[in-house]
């Protein structure tokens, strides 16, 4: 089937099978690695995107239902100015280890600063709640959010 | 050595050596979403591979017929027991001395094991071959456990081997029987605790996976793999398919987790490369969760039961304990040879007594293998648990708070180095001044009285504790290997023209940050700035040859071949600054990052000068270049410990416990960047956490695995997981060249108990003793009904 999918502002047109998985149209046929696979279930979080800016997990989403969509991967998250708060943040705050959970991560709580740009210690943790951490226990994944909530606070430098 | 609260760097921040928190280098690529790991290696004309496994735990393989699955457009290839038996590799040895099935020949042993595998054009052809395969299986009466294992007319797992007529898959024994029976003989109380650590996975996010591409022309062989030890499985990959070793290069990319998962060979990677070289192209094979959590390497499964014999003051006089390994269907425990239980006798733990005696025994069983030291240096995780439970049982006993009576009964700061009776030789420690330390962080005596007082309003609060110590960074060559392989480990250290250097490690990270804290120990050895370094490591033609990383060895082991290095080429740099500054070595005075001559501060040389003189201005009796290699052999291992205060709330109408405080008092001796360290902290205590409250494998009676997804086995998410209080104590590693212990597992070795612990102190006046692991609602309840 031939879809039509944005995928960090540029338009792509695919042609793929009706079964095929978002996540396997992201990183196979559009060759964008930073999307993980790591569970197969729903479960993990590993292979969050935004679609029309709402956290989705791509390995339970086939690609012709992203059809029309604007897709946001981590890729797309650096800015014309540079990494994103929340990917500074991520770093600042020793928000990742082995980094395989980290795009997921950051997009959820990308999605969520731009719903709440001053969340608890809770909503942050309720937020991430659908993605699994093996690494960091959480605690500075929190701290990493809380980190970019303050810079973008802040005008987007200091943490 | 002196314990103090806290290291002070000697470096300045701009050097960034031994403990400054300086931000990770491997981040910028991760947050970008650049990492490359293992499913994002692709290759010209890569095929992918796709595993048929058994549905059932135990029966005879019948038959096997893949036409259909041949006969798929994309399929080239349908890879059975057969075909592998007739290159002689449908065997494999295991890390133990075992052998396991590559792929089943006569029967299937466990729910999951390899039968049979597809090599297509695309994953989803693989997998739609799969379900075109027909086998015929007669089934057998599972083994579910290793009780039933032993019985008499339990039915024979390990048909393959001669000579063999029952499931034992090992016996094995340490300590002294004879002194610990003359121990409890004289003791006026004896505490018994029987308990189960139960089986589980260390499922980092990343699964296990391969991209094998041997190259027809030249017999090259070059393999992408999750592996935590890249160098020792080359050499096994030799040894197990007999390609020549120089011909074979593994490549551990950037690893989403380890854990102890990817330390093992697996049956998909030996597949995976014998197809490549019989098809001639790359193939590629990636775990899905499931296959992950049904097939590769589990942790603990051991059935535990432990006495402490005491005297009427409430001192240990010895240990007795008796372990029962649930084994599963092969014998692959990844341990030391000599050691077939692990390092489980370091179960005397903090506490100083004359006599210990460990008997163990494994079973075999119709599960899957493993025995992998998930987050643990070898079976140390089952052993603290074991001693810590029993530590607070003790108290109960004989009426003490059971932080006194960890107090009278730990090993004393005079007594390092100290031999246990097991025959490990701590290097050293300061017990009470870290439990003192998490006492007052938790504000220890105001919550016994509190709990006193909620008692008498019907309301529960547990406390519990765990004063462990580890044994981790295996090891001294004399009596750590693997496989044969001696456990020293190695480091290269090349310092380019203009200052900037490169290390190359035979330890591989899995996300503990080794780019980052091996540049700072050679930061803070030849003052170099950290950042000015680049560290290589998982590529065997690249790096100097090691064991890997698993059991917190990295830092005790590599760490030590690390300062070696740097300090092999400082001497060599004092030579070139006597030189450029025409003084005699001997009168050179070093600081980070230059040399002076004695009495004339004036006169001196940076490290980046002297860099630039190795390769432009050399002493003529000197070789150029500022260049080595150091393979480090540890004289001893390292002994981190802590003490872990837990504060429950439980709910006695159903079971539920939340962790109201959770204070972690860490000694890992000098902390090379404390920010990572605490990051590793958090993540062992999540991981204790997780298997005290929720996460485990199990099986139904018939085999059938439960827990083969994130749904059924769960790990804990950001909502379940407490809130921790850090602490720290440095009581310095004597022998370590910086100082250092290993870190990356204490928190899972020492938290489970408290975490346990708390649940039982919070019923203990209702006599509660023991609850198993994990500690759900409902076992709760029954222990408060039974009570």
């Amino acid at each position: 089937m031939q879809i039509n999918i944005n995928v960090n502002g540029t338009d792509h047109s695919l042609d793929v099978e009706p079964r095929r998985l978002l996540v396997d149209a992201i990183r196979g046929d559009l060759g964008l690695r930073g999307t993980h696979i790591g569970c197969d279930t729903t479960s993990c979080g590993a292979c969050t995107v935004l679609v029309d800016g709402t956290p989705i997990k791509s390995c339970t989403m086939f690609a012709v239902q992203a059809d029309g969509s604007a897709v946001t991967t981590v890729e797309g998250l650096k800015g014309a100015d540079g990494l994103s708060a929340v990917q500074q943040g991520f770093s600042a705050e020793h928000g990742l280890q082995c980094g395989f959970c980290t795009p997921g991560m950051m997009l959820v709580s990308t999605a969520l600063l731009e719903e709440n740009p001053d969340p608890s210690e809770d909503d942050i943790r309720w937020a991430i709640s659908g993605n699994i951490c093996r690494c960091t226990g959480y605690v500075n994944i929190v701290k990493a959010v809380q980190w970019a909530a303050a810079a973008a606070r802040n005008g987007g430098e200091e943490g | 050595m002196q314990t103090t609260t806290h290291h002070q760097p000697t470096t300045s921040p701009e050097i960034g050596g031994v403990g400054h928190s300086i931000p990770r280098v491997e981040d910028a690529r991760f947050v970008q979403g650049a990492g490359n790991y293992l499913d994002d290696v692709n290759l010209p004309g890569m095929l992918h591979m796709a595993i048929l496994r058994s549905p059932v735990a135990h029966a005879n393989l019948v038959s096997i017929d893949d036409s259909a699955a041949m006969a798929l457009d994309g399929v080239l290839a349908v890879v059975t027991g057969e075909l592998m038996a007739a290159h002689n590799l449908a065997w494999m040895p295991t890390l133990s001395g075992d052998t396991q099935a590559v792929l089943a020949t006569d029967k299937v042993r466990y729910q999951g094991q390899e039968v049979a595998c597809v090599i297509a054009t695309d994953r989803y052809i693989a997998e739609d071959a799969l379900r075109l395969i027909d086998v015929e299986y007669e089934e057998l009466e599972p083994i579910t456990n290793p009780q039933r294992s032993l019985e008499a007319d339990a039915p024979l797992i390990r048909t393959d081997k001669e000579d063999v007529t029952d499931n034992v898959s090992f016996t094995w024994e340490a300590g002294d029987q004879a002194a610990t029976d003359a121990a409890f003989a004289n003791a006026s109380k004896v505490v018994t605790l029987e308990t189960h650590y139960p089986r589980s996975h260390p499922s980092p996010l990343e699964t296990c996976g391969i991209v094998a591409d041997v190259n027809p022309a030249t017999g090259q062989a070059t393999i992408y793999m999750t592996s935590q030890a890249p160098h020792a499985h080359r050499t096994l990959f030799a040894l197990v398919a007999g390609l020549p070793e120089q011909n074979i290069r593994i490549i551990s990319p950037d690893i989403g987790g380890g854990f102890g998962n990817k330390v093992p060979i697996y049956p998909g990677y030996v597949v995976a490369t014998a197809a490549s070289l019989l098809i001639g192209l790359p193939v590629k094979w990636v775990e899905s969760r499931t296959e992950n959590l049904i097939s590769t390497g589990f942790g603990r499964d051991y059935y535990m039961t432990g006495s402490l014999a005491l005297d009427d003051d409430g001192r240990i006089l010895g240990l007795r304990t008796d372990l029962l390994a649930d084994q599963g269907a092969f014998y692959s425990d990844a341990q030391p040879t000599k050691f077939r239980a692990g390092l489980f006798h370091i179960v005397t733990g903090s506490y100083d007594f004359a006599a210990a005696h460990v008997t163990a025994k494994g079973a075999f069983t119709n599960k899957a293998p493993g025995g992998v030291a998930y987050r643990c240096s070898f079976r140390v995780t089952e052993a603290s648990y074991l001693i810590e439970r029993l530590i607070q049982n003790a108290a109960y006993e004989i009426g003490m708070d059971p932080a006194e009576f960890r107090r009278i009964n730990f090993i004393q700061p005079d007594q390092f180095p100290y031999t246990s009776p097991t025959g490990f030789i701590y290097d050293s420690g300061d017990y009470e001044t870290a439990m003192q330390k998490a006492m007052d962080m938790v504000g220890y005596d105001e919550i016994r009285a509190e709990q006193a007082a909620a008692r008498e309003e019907g309301r529960l609060v547990g406390i519990g504790m765990a004063s462990f110590t580890e044994v981790v960074g295996a090891g001294p060559a004399h009596t750590y290997d693997i496989a044969g392989l001696k456990m020293f480990d190695s480091a290269e250290l090349r310092v380019h023209p203009t200052g900037k250097a490169i290390l190359k490690l035979g330890v591989k990270t899995q996300g503990q940050g080794h780019e980052t804290t091996f540049a700072q120990i050679v930061a803070e050895e030849l003052g170099i700035p950290a950042t000015d370094i680049a560290v290589m490591h998982g590529d065997t033609d690249n790096t100097p040859y090691g064991l890997g990383t698993y059991a917190s060895r990295s830092t005790p082991v590599g760490g030590g071949a690390t300062a070696m290095v740097a300090r092999k080429l400082r001497d060599k740099a004092r030579k070139i600054a006597a030189h450029l500054l025409e003084a005699s070595p001997e009168d050179l005075e070093w600081e980070p990052g230059k040399f002076s001559v004695a009495g004339s501060p004036d006169a001196s040389v940076t490290i980046q000068d002297i860099a630039f003189a190795a390769y432009t201005n050399h002493p003529e009796d000197e070789e150029a270049g500022l260049e080595g290699v150091h393979y480090y052999n540890p004289p001893n291992m390292t002994y981190p410990f802590g003490t872990y205060i837990v504060v429950v709330d439980l709910d006695s109408d159903t079971g539920v416990w939340t962790v109201r405080r959770m204070v972690a008092v860490d000694d890992c001796g000098v902390r090379i960047n404390p920010m990572i360290v605490d990051g590793q902290i958090h993540g062992g205590l999540t991981e204790g956490f997780a298997k005290a409250n929720m996460q485990w494998i199990t099986f139904d009676d018939d085999g059938n695995c439960i827990g083969s997804n994130f749904m059924d086995y769960l790990v804990p998410t950001a909502w379940e997981t407490p809130r921790f209080e850090l602490g720290e104590t440095v009581t310095p590693s004597p022998h370590h060249p910086i100082g250092a212990k290993g870190v990356g597992e204490s928190a899972t070795v020492g938290s489970p108990a408290a975490f346990v612990n708390a649940v039982i102190d919070a019923v203990a006046h209702l006599g509660v003793r023991n609850i198993d692991m994990p500690v759900l609602p409902d076992r709760v309840w029954k222990a408060i009904q039974n009570a």
